[in-house]
């Protein structure tokens, strides 16, 4: 069994808003023989607010939980993209910038930790993809979703600014895993622009337009639903469907997953592992002839 | 290559933090702004800010709205031929405003900020419900009541906690240490 240390985040934690990315990435994590230990006491990335508010001390609380997930050893699952992209940056930054080096070790020393750098964060995606495999995934498909259309959303911090993974603007190994389920990745230009983020609350005019846009984008190339592995995508293009629909006249009612869900779905998981009743856009229709 | 600059405070102070040093290569291609989801919104493009900082605009730059509008979707960052990392530099100039007092009116995202930070200080970990709560009490309690429709259907898919996540009280302690110390040494980079 493979081992990896794991940084739930706000988002995914026992009262997260994404707590279906959670359930399913375990469910999913049991038959691909890989567990994902949680860092104990793990604390808030501190995303944007903190590094535009507190910057030394957004690096710092980045640096403690990457400081508690290596005395764990290995690498650390961060599913979320905000998070994935904050714990990154920190390790990039520590090793760029020396003087930030040393104000990081002094803070977290006060705090009775250190931190030498060895964490290598990753997304769920990537383990998946790189450290499973496509075959793997497809031996243990019990149920193909054949027929069914898929649009990979992708989203900004999935693949930006991190390079490495894939393209940092058309990434297709989320629709090539999507692929391996049997399910069909519709051609979805949008796939990696945003969805407003966090600024769907003080900003919601602009998000609402960001998010109808790729709406739009998916239905029109004919999707059934749309997957993703942010919970923030997952949350403003579900939770804000029908705001979107009330403000541009529109009738968008597509669901919207994760993509670990739809690998429950296609391995043969009940709904109550996998929390699809959970999406605000019901799914049942279009995985009725899968579950 | 770098540009003739006239600001030296201005462009001193963004160019000491880990990130904003980039404003001295750029070559005013227009990338970023090309790129920008929410460029139509703002009141200076991110080049033009950028332009603007060398410039010496200290004013007209940290009471802007351009990096409040800021989605950090980071497709300027991958696309600037002079590898500037504007993203990180937006939210240095919003730290900058925010210090400044000159922060522009036309936002609340600071407001957000303020509570989702203060969360993090308090509990470690963030509350979307209770942070949403503050956010309208704080700014405009009717819209509340517009966003009831979008907050009753998380509720009602077991979406939105009243119980808050939170650490252990030695968790807290550790994290507040570590915060503190960052914050007496300056805070700022």
């Amino acid at each position: 069994m493979k081992q990896y240390s794991y940084y739930p985040g706000c988002a995914l934690s026992a009262e997260g808003f994404g707590r279906a990315f959670d359930w399913s990435t375990k469910a999913v994590n049991k038959l691909l023989d890989i567990e994902f230990k949680e860092i104990k006491d793990w604390n808030c990335c501190g995303s944007v607010p903190y590094d535009t508010l507190h910057e030394l001390a957004s690096f710092c609380i980045c640096a403690r939980n990457l400081a508690l997930a290596e005395k764990m050893g290995g690498d650390v699952v961060a599913p979320c993209s905000s998070c994935y992209v904050f714990l990154s940056r920190t390790n990039t930054y520590l090793k760029q910038y020396p003087v930030l080096k040393s104000q990081v070790d002094e803070a977290l020393a006060a705090g009775g930790l250190e931190y030498h750098g060895n964490v290598k964060v990753r997304k769920v995606l990537d383990v998946y993809v790189n450290d499973v495999g496509y075959d793997a995934i497809a031996a243990k498909v019990k149920k193909s979703l054949s027929g069914l259309k898929v649009a990979c959303y992708y989203g900004c911090q999935e693949v930006r600014p991190i390079f490495g993974h894939d393209h940092p603007e058309y990434p297709k190994y989320m629709d090539k895993l999507v692929n391996a389920l049997g399910a069909e990745s519709v051609p979805f230009p949008m796939k990696s622009r945003c969805c407003g983020g966090s600024l769907i609350i003080s900003e919601e005019a602009a998000s609402l337009d960001l998010i109808k846009k790729l709406l739009d984008s998916a239905i029109s190339n004919g999707a059934d639903c749309m997957v993703t592995g942010c919970p923030l995508c997952q949350l403003n293009v579900d939770a804000y469907q029908t705001m979107v629909n009330s403000k541009y006249k529109t009738n968008y009612h597509l669901p919207v997953l994760f993509f670990t869900q739809l690998m429950g779905v296609a391995f043969g998981f009940e709904e109550k592992d996998l929390g699809l009743k959970t999406s605000i856009v019901p799914a049942e229709k279009v995985l009725a002839k899968y579950i | 290559m770098e540009t003739e600059i006239k600001n030296e405070s201005l462009v001193d102070e963004i160019c000491a933090i880990p990130g904003g040093e980039g404003i001295k290569v750029c070559m005013q291609c227009g990338t970023c702004t090309a790129s920008c989801p929410n460029a139509d919104l703002m009141d200076h493009a991110p080049s033009e800010l950028i332009a603007m900082i060398r410039a010496g605009m200290r004013e007209e730059v940290l009471s802007s709205n351009a990096m409040w509008l800021c989605l950090s979707c980071y497709l300027c960052v991958v696309r600037c031929p002079r590898d500037i990392k504007i993203t990180r530099l937006m939210h240095v100039l919003e730290s900058l405003a925010a210090k400044s007092g000159l922060g522009s009116k036309r936002t609340t995202t600071p407001v957000i900020y303020k509570g989702f930070n203060t969360f993090i200080y308090n509990r470690g970990r963030i509350s979307e419900l209770w942070l949403m709560v503050r956010y309208y009490l704080q700014t405009n309690p009717f819209k509340a009541i517009k966003m009831l429709p979008v907050a009753l259907g998380l509720l009602t898919h077991s979406r939105l906690a009243l119980k808050m996540d939170k650490m252990s009280p030695e968790g807290i302690k550790q994290l507040k240490t570590i915060i503190d110390k960052a914050e007496s040494s300056g805070g700022a980079l």
